[in-house]
């Protein structure tokens, strides 16, 4: 009232004080929503930048390539041709191979000086490449005797100054390379020994110790999370749906579903490391089952996920129109039939993208998996399922963390990459479950 | 109700192949951080040249490592405490209580602790005393005890640049800090007089324990995460000086200028001759009752002892270990089994 009589005799046109004010106010907050959503963005592109800018050089490898010739009288002593025999030359027989041939190669071609010895030139070649070699040969003993084209990985610190993390003048003062060293991995490159490419062994391979960055890899902890992601969709999805649909359909209001309730959402939010605690003591120490093992590390999720997938699926369920359910009671649908035949099938792109979020959420997951010991160096690829759900293995955020804790400056740029893996994991779950919403949502 | 039946069975078999078939194939280590490079390094060339799996290695420090290894005997606790320090009579009773009685206590060699600051800083030498009387909380000063007045490292001697005085040192759980505290902060309390007069004034127990007690102005800062944190830190404020492990110096000198020690530049060489005089020795803790049990284990033990691996030539001294002198004895005990015997 009072407004309509201040504004009498006024024209509309004309803006008097207090539409002023009023303007003036939506101006303000509308700056200081802008300004939250510049700082998200701009924390956003950090991010973004960072993770990019250091990551995306671990997608791209350096590669020596030389013919290595297999002596038969020094892989196989016996003559024999038995792979059991020829095992016994360990890799450290192997590596001082590829070194003979490093240098023979080098001398061909004029490359060598009085600067860099036979172990300098063998040093440009990755310490993963002898067991690569030893494999190659182990698997196909026919190889001995010829000369072979070997494509080996090239050291990290000789990748690292193509990718221009190492320089001349870093070489001069770092103990482990010297600046003769990449002079010479310089001319290599030029005579097209060396070269610079795609590095699918980043995304398939295992993690590698602190002496050979070069080939650390993602391929263990892709596994692992795979297997952690099956077991907390198999697992956490139907206990989720079908604790959901009781509580919300069918179980009585009162003290004691009211107390499951609170409890619920109280658990959604607890620090996911008292899972991690939970997961020890009852799976492990109680239980019995593999320590570092995906089964262990699925179940963990899969108990921090559930609260999530409950409370997504109750407020997909909640969302469907009385009028649906009334109809479908009204024609002598029985219970069970109104909400497995209308409820749920209307509920469920709301809870496939609260599963998703509640998956997505459990893969970028690592307190928890720290103590039921899957924050740990694992090389060898878990077996295909089921038996492979009590492999030891690793877990993508896990891997990331592990990176970053390492020696070699190497690694840095390898945990970035880590990151760049899982935010496109987590990337394309999240599009899923738009996808999903997009095409499956009904309006009312 | 297909799909259902389907989940049911799978998770049948799995429960079923989990509680049945419980043989575990691949060796189990867990412990310090400061092992753990050289342990993987081991593991890893283990893998490739025996039929046995790729031992798996967790970190968690070495008090966490040797809890697990006395969690008990059977296939779902560990099998090697990596440590970076020894093995407590704690660690001992909490064993045989839960009935791991024979531990096999293997010494791999020694590891420098050095002290390094920004690669385009100025040059240090440092001695214990030189510590001591930058970080503690109480120095002598003209014959008396005062609280620590000294901003900058010229206070602290003459002959040091008049840099202000920060230390990035490793927090307490880490095995690192017990080593600093013995080796550096209580000889330069000793060296500098300050252990004597600290014990006139307060008496022999509280006076020792004054010695390590560090000024709390923010010069000394504890670092929690590892050595790559403190490396961050010292990109972030040239002045400061950090402590490391040598291995991860020799990977970064690049970046870092390493201070010498009463005069003694640290390295392999100076650690293994003992003129160095900040290292420790790295032990791994064998529980005895999985030898034959776990398949792999002896050899896994032998062979990371062996003169291939923890040799003065071997990957592990490349990586910065400093080989111990008596491998030979090391060798003939780890294949003999012998347990270790009490704490001395």
């Amino acid at each position: 009232m009072t407004m309509h009589a201040t504004n009498m005799g006024n024209s509309l046109y004309k803006t008097d004080p207090l539409t002023k004010r009023l303007n003036a106010a939506e101006a303000r907050f509308r700056i200081y929503g802008m300004a939250a959503v510049a700082f998200g963005v701009l924390a956003l592109v950090g991010l973004l930048t960072s993770a990019l800018g250091t990551g995306v050089s671990a997608f791209r490898q350096t590669f020596v390539e030389i013919p290595v010739m297999l002596d038969a009288a020094v892989l196989d002593k016996s003559g024999n041709r038995n792979p059991e025999e020829m095992a016994k030359i360990t890799t450290i027989g192997y590596a001082k191979v590829l070194e003979t041939a490093m240098v023979a190669e080098l001398t061909e071609r004029g490359l060598l000086n009085d600067r860099v010895s036979a172990k300098d030139a063998g040093g440009l070649i990755s310490k993963e490449a002898p067991a690569q070699l030893r494999n190659m040969v182990l698997a196909n003993p026919e190889l001995l005797g010829t000369t072979v084209e070997f494509r080996a990985l090239a050291n990290g610190r000789v990748d690292g100054f193509f990718k221009g993390r190492v320089t001349m003048e870093s070489a001069a003062l770092d103990s482990n390379i010297s600046p003769a060293q990449l002079e010479l991995a310089q001319k290599m490159r030029e005579l097209g020994l060396l070269s610079v490419s795609f590095n699918w062994g980043f995304i398939t391979g295992p993690d590698a110790s602190e002496l050979r960055p070069e080939a650390a890899g993602l391929g263990v902890a892709i596994l692992g999370s795979l297997y952690m992601m099956i077991f907390v969709l198999v697992l956490a999805l139907p206990l989720g749906v079908a604790a959901s649909i009781y509580l919300e359909e069918f179980a009585p209001q009162n003290r004691f579903t009211d107390l499951i309730e609170v409890n619920i959402s109280n658990l959604a939010a607890v620090p996911s490391i008292v899972f991690g605690i939970l997961g020890l003591a009852v799976f492990i120490n109680f239980g019995g089952l593999p320590q570092s093992s995906p089964l262990v590390g699925g179940l963990v999720l899969t108990l921090m996920t559930l609260p999530t997938i409950i409370i997504a699926t109750r407020a997909a369920l909640k969302a469907v129109p009385p009028s649906i359910k009334d109809a479908a009671l009204g024609i002598g649908a029985s219970k069970t039939q109104t909400v497995f035949h209308h409820v749920l099938p209307l509920a469920m792109p709301g809870i496939l993208t609260g599963a998703i979020i509640g998956l997505a959420q459990a893969l970028g997951e690592t307190a928890p998996l720290l103590l039921i010991g899957m924050v740990a160096f694992v090389r060898d690829y878990p077996a295909a399922p089921p038996e492979g759900f009590l492999d030891p293995a690793a877990a993508l955020p896990v891997q990331v963390y592990n990176f970053t804790q390492r020696a070699d400056p190497a690694f840095i740029e390898r945990a970035s990459g880590a990151i760049i893996v899982l935010l496109v994991f987590l990337l394309a779950m999240n599009l899923l479950a738009i996808i999903l919403r997009r095409r499956f949502e009904r309006r009312w | 109700m297909k799909t259902v039946k389907f989940t049911v069975s799978a998770l049948a078999i799995i429960a079923a192949s989990a509680s049945g078939a419980f043989a575990r194939d691949q060796i189990q280590t867990a412990g310090s951080s400061t092992v753990l490079p050289y342990a993987t390094i081991v593991a890893e060339a283990f893998g490739e040249n025996f039929d046995f799996p790729t031992p798996v290695v967790e970190s968690g420090g070495s008090g966490a490592g040797r809890k697990k290894l006395c969690e008990g005997v059977g296939e779902n606790t560990i099998d090697i405490a990596n440590s970076s320090s020894r093995i407590k009579q704690s660690d001992i009773d909490l064993c045989a209580q839960n009935g791991v009685t024979e531990i096999i206590e293997v010494r791999i060699g020694y590891d420098g602790i050095v002290f390094a600051s920004d690669i385009n800083g100025a040059e240090f030498a440092f001695t214990p005393a030189d510590w001591y009387n930058a970080l503690a909380a109480e120095v002598v000063k003209d014959g008396a005890l005062v609280a620590n007045p000294n901003k900058t490292w010229a206070d602290v001697n003459p002959a040091m640049p008049a840099q202000d005085l920060l230390a990035f040192i490793p927090g307490t759980k880490h095995g690192t800090r017990e080593v600093f505290d013995e080796k550096v902060l209580h000889a330069g309390c000793k060296a500098s007089g300050a252990e004597e007069a600290l014990i006139a004034a307060k008496g022999e127990e509280d006076g020792k324990k004054a010695c390590l007690a560090l000024r709390t102005d923010g010069v000394s800062v504890d670092i929690d995460g590892d050595y790559t944190e403190t490396l961050s830190r010292i990109d972030a404020n040239k002045n400061a000086i950090g402590v490391f492990g040598l291995s991860f110096y020799q990977n970064n000198t690049d970046k870092l200028r390493v201070a010498t020690m009463d005069g003694v530049v640290p390295s392999v060489e100076s650690i293994a001759s003992g003129d160095y005089p900040v290292s420790r020795p790295l032990y791994f803790y064998v529980k005895k009752a999985h030898l034959g049990v776990i398949p792999g284990l002896q050899e896994y033990i032998d062979f990371f002892v062996s003169d291939d691996m923890a040799g003065p030539n071997g990957p592990l001294a490349a990586y910065g270990l400093v080989s111990d002198p008596e491998l030979a004895a090391t060798q003939a005990m780890v294949a003999a089994g012998t347990p270790m015997g009490p704490l001395k």
